[in-house]
C-alpha cells in the first residue's frame, strides 16, 4: 500500500524550514523519509525545491515530488510574490547584516521614533513602486495597463532585482523592530542589507535578526509542514488539499503574464551585474 | 563424472597442477549444470554459439595458436596471483579466456573423451539433432553479481536459506571469490555450528554472516580460543554471545589485539574490571572500532568541556555511546546547554542523555519553555524542570505535563521560529 501511494505522490506541498537547517539537507531528509516506505531495491525519489531559503532564514519552502516538480517552474515563471516577517535590532552594524556577525560600529538609537520608521518605509515603498512600472515593461498610456496598475496588478513577469511591492512595520519596542515585507525576485541577504540601509537612513545602525518567509506565492504558514509531518502520509494530504488552489493560481497567473506581454516594448535592459538595493534603483530613476 | 587429478595432466602438460587445485572442488560446484551440458554434448557435440572455445574437442584446442599463447599467459599469471582470485573480476581478457578454458574445458573435454570420440564443431547436424540439444546458458566466468551463480552453487543456495543477504556480499569482490570457492560441507557448516554454539541463534545468523562474511576465513581453532579468552576474563557465555552479535567483527580479532583493547579502556577510565567489562558488553562497538576517536573525545570532555575525571567516568558508565560521538556535536550541544541554557556542569553530569540527543530538539523544547516563562532548570527553586524530561519524553506528554499546554500551540510557536 505504501509503495503504490508512493508511486501516485505527484504534486507541490510546503514545508516549514526551521532555523540552521540547510535547504539541501532538508530536502534529503524529506527524500528519506518517503523512501522509507519503500524497501532498499527502490532508487532515489526526486523532489525538488521552489524559491530557496539561506541556512539562517526559516519559513515556508515548496517542494515538488513527481510531476510537481514541472509545476515549481510553472510557479517561478508565475512571479509571484512572498512575504516575510524581518526582525531588526538597532544599535549595531555586523558585517554580514546578520546578529552574530563581526561587529563593525555600535550607536545609540534614542532618537529612533515609530514616525520617522514608518516615513522611511513609505519611502522606500515609493521607490520601489515606480521600479515595478518600469520593469514591467508596460506603455501606461494604454487603457488596460492603466486599469491594472489601478488594480495593483502590475509586476515584472522576467528578470529583475529584487522588487519590494510593500513594506510595513509591525511591532516597534526599540531596540527591536519588526517589519512585513511583500517582495519578489530577492534573496535572503538583500533583505538583512535592506535592514541595514533603514538603519543607516535613520541616522543609526541596525542588524537583522530573523528572516522568515510566511507566504511564497499561494502558500501560506498553515500549509507548512512540520519537521514532524515529514511522512508520506501527511504530505500526501498536503499535496491534496493545495492541489486545486494551485490549479488554479498558476492558470490565472499564465493568463495575466500573456496579457502584460501583449505588446512588448524594449524597455530599459535589465543590468544582471549583480543585486540592487532601495537607493541604487533612486539613483537609477533620477537618470 | 569421477574426474581425478591424474587425468588432467595429460592435456595439459606444460600447466602446473597447483594451478588446478580449484577444479575438482569447480566442478562439484557447478554439478547440475555440467550434466545438462555434457548431456547435449554427447549427443550433438557441435553446438554454434559465440563462446565456440568453450564446448570444444580437445583436438581443437591442440592445434589453435590461441590456445598455445593463452596456455603461456596463463601460466605466468597463475604464478603471479594466488590460487584464489580467478573466477570473479578478472584484469584481462587472456586470463578471461583461459579461465574460461580451465572451468569447463576439464570436465568437458574429459568426460567427452571418455564417452565418444571427439566430434569437430563444424560437422553439419541435422535440425531434430539440433532441437535436441539442451543448452543452458553459460555461467558467466566474470561477474559483477552472484545473482548469476546463485542457481548452480550449493553454498550459495544454502547462505540464502539462512537469511544472508547477498546484495551487501556481492559489492566486496574478494568475499563473493571466496563464498563461491568454500564447500559448504566442509568449511562452512563447522563455523556455523560453532556459531549457534556460542549462543546466536538460528535467525540472527543472517544478519551476522551479510555484516560478517570474513569469518569464514578465520580458522576454526582462533575462534575457540578467543572465546576461551573471553571467558577467561569473567565474561559469560551469554555476555559473549550479545556482544558477537552487536560487533559482529569482534572475534576476527586476536587474542593479543582483544587484550590491547581492553587494557586501553581499563587505563583510559581507570574504572574497575567489572564496571570496564559492562561498559564493553553494553557497547562491544568499542572493542572493534578505532581508538582516536575515543582519545579525542577523552581530551576534548576533559580539556574544552571542563568536565572532571570522576565526573566523565560517571557519564561514560552511564551513556557509552559518548565515547564515539562526533566531536563538534558534542561541543555545540555543550555550548547551548551551559553557555544558553545556563545549566552547570553538576547538573549536566546527572543527566549526560543530553548529549545523546539531537541539538534542534533541545533548542525547540527550551525556546518553548522560555516563551512560556516556564524555563526553570535549577533544582533548588520550584517548577524545576529537569534534563532528562527536556530531553527523553515525547512531544505529546512533554507539552501536557512540562509546558502545560496544548500541542497545537507548540506547533504555532515553531512555526514563529
Amino acid at each position: 500500500m505504501g509503495s503504490a501511494g508512493l508511486a501516485r505522490l505527484h504534486g507541490l506541498f510546503a514545508v516549514y524550514k526551521p532555523p540552521g537547517l540547510k535547504w539541501k539537507h532538508l530536502r534529503d531528509t524529506v527524500e528519506l523519509q518517503l523512501l522509507k516506505v519503500r524497501g532498499p531495491a527502490f532508487t532515489s525519489l526526486k523532489v525538488g525545491v521552489g524559491h530557496r531559503l539561506d541556512a539562517q532564514a526559516s519559513g515556508v519552502l515548496v517542494l515538488g515530488v513527481g510531476r510537481g516538480r514541472r509545476l515549481l517552474t510553472d510557479m517561478y515563471d508565475a512571479h509571484l510574490t512572498k512575504d516575510y516577517t524581518v526582525r531588526g535590532l538597532l544599535g549595531k552594524a555586523t558585517d554580514d547584516f546578520c546578529e552574530d556577525g563581526r561587529l563593525v560600529e555600535k550607536t545609540t538609537y534614542d532618537h529612533v521614533t515609530r514616525e520617522k520608521l514608518d516615513r522611511i518605509l513609505a519611502m522606500i515603498q515609493g521607490s520601489h513602486q515606480k521600479a515595478l512600472v518600469m520593469y514591467s515593461n508596460l506603455d501606461l498610456k494604454t487603457q488596460e495597463a492603466y486599469e491594472m496598475a489601478v488594480r495593483g496588478l502590475i509586476r515584472p513577469m522576467n528578470k529583475s532585482p529584487m522588487l519590494i511591492t510593500g513594506i510595513r512595520c509591525l511591532h516597534f519596542a526599540p531596540p527591536e523592530f519588526l517589519l512585513e515585507v511583500q517582495c519578489m525576485h530577492e534573496t535572503q541577504k538583500q533583505l538583512r542589507k535592506l535592514v541595514h540601509e533603514i538603519g543607516l537612513e535613520l541616522k543609526t545602525t541596525s542588524v537583522c535578526s530573523q528572516v522568515r518567509r510566511i507566504r511564497d506565492g499561494f502558500f501560506t504558514l498553515d500549509d507548512a509542514l512540520l519537521r514532524t509531518q515529514w511522512d508520506l502520509h501527511s504530505i500526501q494530504d498536503a499535496i491534496q488539499s493545495a492541489a486545486l488552489r494551485v490549479a488554479a493560481e498558476l492558470e490565472k497567473n499564465l493568463r495575466l503574464g500573456w496579457g502584460i506581454h501583449q505588446h512588448p516594448s524594449p524597455g530599459q535592459p535589465w543590468d544582471s551585474a549583480g543585486p540592487s538595493s532601495a537607493w541604487e534603483l533612486e539613483s537609477n530613476m533620477k537618470h | 563424472m569421477a574426474l581425478s587429478a591424474q587425468q588432467i595432466p595429460r592435456w595439459f602438460k606444460a600447466i602446473k597442477l597447483s594451478s588446478f587445485i580449484n577444479a575438482p572442488q569447480l566442478t562439484k560446484c557447478f554439478t547440475k549444470p555440467g550434466k545438462t551440458l555434457l548431456h547435449g554434448f554427447s549427443a550433438e557435440p557441435q553446438i554454434s554459439s559465440g563462446n565456440c572455445f568453450l564446448q570444444w574437442g580437445f583436438k581443437t584446442y591442440r592445434t589453435s595458436s590461441l590456445w598455445n599463447s593463452s596456455q603461456s599467459t596463463y601460466s605466468s599469471s597463475k604464478e603471479n596471483n594466488s590460487a584464489q582470485d580467478t573466477l570473479l573480476p578478472s584484469v584481462s581478457e587472456q586470463s578471461q579466456k583461459t579461465q574460461k578454458i580451465s572451468s569447463f574445458d576439464s570436465e568437458l573435454s574429459l568426460e567427452g573423451l571418455d564417452d565418444l570420440p571427439p566430434l569437430s564443431p563444424m560437422q553439419p547436424i541435422s535440425e531434430e539433432e539440433a532441437v535436441q540439444i539442451i543448452a543452458d546458458p553459460p555461467l558467466p566466468p566474470v561477474s559483477f553479481t552472484l545473482k548469476d551463480y546463485v542457481d548452480h552453487s550449493e553454498t550459495l543456495h544454502k547462505l540464502v536459506l539462512l537469511g544472508v543477504d547477498l546484495s551487501k556480499i556481492e559489492k566486496h569482490p574478494d568475499a563473493a571469490n571466496l563464498l563461491l570457492r568454500l564447500d559448504f560441507e566442509k568449511d562452512i557448516k563447522q563455523i556455523l555450528l560453532f556459531l549457534k554454539d556460542l549462543g546466536i541463534e538460528d535467525n540472527q545468523l543472517g544478519t551476522f554472516l551479510t555484516k560478517n562474511h570474513a569469518v569464514f576465513s578465520e580458522d576454526l581453532e582462533n575462534l575457540k580460543i578467543r572465546v576461551a579468552y573471553l571467558q577467561s576474563k569473567n565474561f559469560s557465555k551469554a555476555d559473549v554471545a550479545q556482544m558477537v552479535r552487536k560487533a559482529p567483527f569482534l572475534l576476527n580479532f586476536s587474542v593479543e589485539r582483544l587484550d590491547n583493547r581492553l587494557g586501553f579502556f581499563q587505563k583510559e577510565l581507570e574504572l574497575s574490571v567489572k564496571k570496564t567489562r559492562d561498559l564493553v558488553i553494553r557497547l562491544p562497538r568499542l572493542l572493534t572500532g578505532s581508538l582516536e576517536p575515543v582519545k579525542e573525545n577523552m581530551k576534548v570532555y576533559r580539556l574544552e568541556l571542563g568536565f572532571k575525571h570522576n565526573e566523565i567516568q560517571h557519564m561514560v558508565t552511564r551513556i557509552p555511546k559518548m565515547l564515539t560521538a562526533n566531536k563538534r556535536k558534542l561541543t555545540e550541544m555543550f555550548d547551548y546547554v551551559h553557555n544558553v541554557m545556563s545549566i552547570p556542569h553538576h547538573i549536566i553530569v546527572k543527566f549526560p542523555q543530553v548529549f545523546n540527543t539531537r541539538l534542534f530538539k533541545v533548542k525547540e523544547r527550551h525556546l518553548f519553555l522560555t516563551y512560556l516563562g516556564r524555563a526553570q532548570y535549577d533544582p533548588a527553586k520550584p517548577n524545576y524542570i529537569s534534563l532528562d524530561k527536556l530531553v527523553s519524553i515525547p512531544d505529546e506528554i512533554f507539552c501536557e505535563e512540562i509546558a502545560k499546554a496544548s500541542v497545537q500551540d507548540f506547533e504555532k510557536f515553531l512555526k514563529t521560529l
